[in-house]
């Protein structure tokens, strides 16, 4: 199996059999499309170009049998029509040499009798006449005056002392009509013999053959064996003029053949009559014949282009869409190794971030507490002279430490961001919670936190740190925009046009959003003026929602309060 | 206002020392402790109102600590410290039934307002 592959492959361009390394760059969507086309060509049209030469061929064959067969019946049924005329014509003088004796046909006046009686039966008898054994015509019956004549040397007369009957060629003999003689020999009872001897007005011969109804581009006539004309032709000469083409060879049943002359093809039918030296033969004009064969082979032709026509055209298409599929499919995945490679990047970047910044916090701590307590001990030692100084410098100390802490905390909410990890959440509970990390908050400001939660909320499958995050960012953002003594509440529910996705509204009754600002609130580093915040908290948790497919809408009033609706769908699409 | 004791748990000793001073100038009564088992053998010797516990400790960890404190000492409030600003093991604790959390390095103020009314819970029950 293995063997006929590769000796296939041998026979295959070259262009298939590096199928799979197209290399890189877009020609190798040209050469996928040229050898996806040329594999369907090829599949397609092979086989079409096989069944249109067996077509053709067969219909060849089958066109040929229709043209052939009733060209070789007429030939016969011609052959055998003239032979009739020649053996009747044969027969009746048999039957006269046979039933009157010698005394009696040399008799002029019985052969005058004979003549005239004979020619009332077959009016083409033009004479009659009897010849003994020394070639003398010894009575004569006809327009001629041959009587006493001797025939002893004439070739005519020895082959019928061989053969017993003699039919001649054509002849032109008296008023220049053509003629033929037929001669019978009979051996008497004595060892001799005589001979009767007629001739025969082929004009009776030509309407017999003109009687064979032939369309004008055809032709039937008699030639003799040296290819003169014994009757008139159509096209091929007069009587008694040779004709231009070769003398065909014996045959006496009907051939049908093709020759070329100077007008192009013809079809050609010969047979050799029997008795005599004629041949008949028929000529069929190309134009006639072939017409058939001819509108057969532009039909053929005009489906065989048609079809091919429309195979490239499908394939072509085909091979169209099929390569932009695959075009689009290879940009899509680079790009998806592209933003692959970038997630790769950020999240190792992140875990390096988060490892710093966990490492700097515990020497931040420490210098904290030892600024601290260098501060706490020149406070509490009130005799210690340059204290204001000191304070001073510790102060500074102490806010650079913030500082730093603000940094760590942002590379670590960063780092948290890049740590996906999906997992099956209850929102109700993870709302609880989270409000339990402001829960003292709350109690200290004496804020009311109200729950409004849907009972039969479908848990979701997201990252439990991440969705933290985004609700402890909101809900802080509320208890950021309340009076003391406010309001806010959280509700969940299913959300009516996404079906399997959830929301959650934290409404708050605080000071609300200004319209301009509202436009503003999910861009990175814009915060609403308040001194705490880095102005990350909604972009981050916009980022977050918007990455698994969610959303965060916003409704304010400047004075009234502002609701914040976060759309979840039931799976995060991005882990 | 009643009188609390305190214990500072946390693996960086020069944070323990710094803050356990700082503390004590403020008039509080503080002991310390490098790692979790060394903060559950004070406790069994001592009893403390509030406890500050680090999250982050090498050996027993900190939310394993505030479990045990939680079976064996339910009076006594914990403080988480927290390394990160991280909610995950900061809600966590809350869950585990610390009393607050603070997220280091920590403003003293802050803090000792946060012990003060640990120490008054921790008086209540």
């Amino acid at each position: 199996m293995n063997g006929i592959w590769q000796k296939f492959r041998q026979f295959m361009p070259k262009g298939l059999k590096d199928f799979p390394n197209y290399g890189e760059g877009p020609e190798r969507y040209n050469l996928l499309r040229k050898n996806f086309v040329m594999i369907v060509c090829a599949t397609a049209i092979i086989p079409l170009l096989l069944m249109a030469a067996i077509n053709y061929y067969q219909y060849q064959s089958a066109l040929k049998e229709e043209i052939v067969k009733p060209l070789r019946r007429l030939v016969t049924s011609s052959k055998h029509t003239l032979e009739l005329f020649l053996s009747e014509r044969e027969s009746t003088l048999r039957l006269l040499i046979r039933e009157r004796s010698f005394e009696e046909l040399s008799n002029q006046a019985r052969l005058n009798f004979i003549f005239q009686s004979l020619k009332a039966e077959f009016p083409e008898f033009v004479d009659l006449g009897l010849i003994d054994s020394s070639g003398l015509q010894r009575s004569y019956s006809g327009p001629y005056e041959l009587k006493g004549k001797n025939y002893q040397d004439q070739d005519w007369f020895q082959e019928v002392q061989l053969r017993g009957v003699y039919v001649s060629d054509v002849f032109l003999g008296y008023r220049k009509f053509p003629h033929f003689v037929i001669a019978i020999k009979r051996d008497t009872v004595e060892g001799d013999f005589y001979v009767l001897r007629a001739t025969i007005d082929t004009e009776k011969f030509n309407q017999l053959i003109s009687s064979i109804t032939l369309r004008p581009g055809s032709d039937i006539f008699l030639i003799d064996r040296e290819g003169i004309l014994q009757t008139p032709s159509r096209h091929h000469g007069s009587v008694l003029e040779k004709v231009s083409f070769p003398i065909p060879p014996m045959s006496q049943e009907a051939v049908i053949g093709r020759t070329k002359d100077q007008h192009g093809e013809h079809l050609f039918g010969y047979a050799y009559l029997r008795g005599a030296n004629f041949i008949l033969v028929l000529i069929k004009e190309p134009g006639e014949v072939m017409a058939g064969w001819f509108t057969l082979k532009i039909e053929l032709l005009l489906v065989f282009v048609v079809s091919v026509a429309v195979i490239l055209i499908v394939s072509l298409r085909t091979a169209g869409l099929l390569v932009d599929r695959i075009r689009e499919a290879d940009q899509k995945r680079e790009s998806m190794y592209a933003e692959m490679e970038h997630t790769g990047k950020l999240a190792s970047l992140g875990r390096l971030a988060a490892g710093v910044a966990h490492e700097i916090n515990n020497p931040l701590a420490i210098i904290n507490e030892k600024a601290g307590l260098i501060k706490d001990l020149v406070e509490f030692s009130k005799q210690y002279q340059d204290r204001e100084k000191l304070t001073l410098q510790v102060d500074s100390i102490l806010r650079s430490v913030n500082r730093c802490r603000e940094i760590t905390h942002r590379l670590l909410g960063f780092a948290k961001r890049m740590d996906v990890k999906v997992e099956t959440i209850h929102l109700n509970e993870l709302l609880q919670e989270v409000l339990g990390f402001l829960e003292k908050e709350a109690f200290h400001r004496n804020i009311t936190v109200n729950f409004n939660l849907a009972p039969d909320l479908a848990p979701i499958a997201h990252d439990r740190g991440q969705l933290q995050q985004v609700f402890l960012n909101i809900i802080n953002n509320a208890f950021e925009a309340v009076e003391d003594g406010g309001n806010i509440t959280i509700a969940t529910g299913k959300n009516e046009t996404e079906p399997g996705s959830v929301e959650v509204a934290i409404s708050d009754d605080g000071r609300g959003i200004h319209p301009d600002d509202q436009k503003h609130i999910f861009d990175p580093f814009y915060s609403r003026g308040k001194e705490q915040g880095t102005g990350l908290g909604l972009s981050i948790s916009y980022g977050i929602v918007a990455k698994c497919g969610g959303d965060i809408r916003v409704e304010s009033k400047v004075g009234k309060g502002s609701t914040f609706t976060v759309v979840l769908p039931q799976k995060c699409t991005m882990a | 206002m009643a009188e609390y004791r305190v214990l500072l748990v946390d693996d960086e000793e020069e944070f323990v020392s710094a803050l356990s001073e700082r503390l004590m100038l403020r008039g509080i009564e503080v002991d310390s402790a490098l790692n979790g088992e060394e903060a559950l053998g004070r406790m069994d010797e001592k009893e403390f109102e509030v406890v500050i516990l680090d999250v982050m400790m090498p050996g027993l960890s900190g939310l394993e600590v505030l479990r045990q404190i939680k079976s064996t000492h339910p009076n006594t409030q914990v403080i988480l410290l927290t390394g990160h600003g991280a909610t995950r093991e900061g809600i966590e604790g809350m869950r585990l039934g610390a009393f607050d959390y603070l997220i280091k390095p920590v403003d003293i103020e802050e803090m000792l307002e946060k012990m003060k009314e640990a120490a008054k819970t921790a008086h209540m029950d």
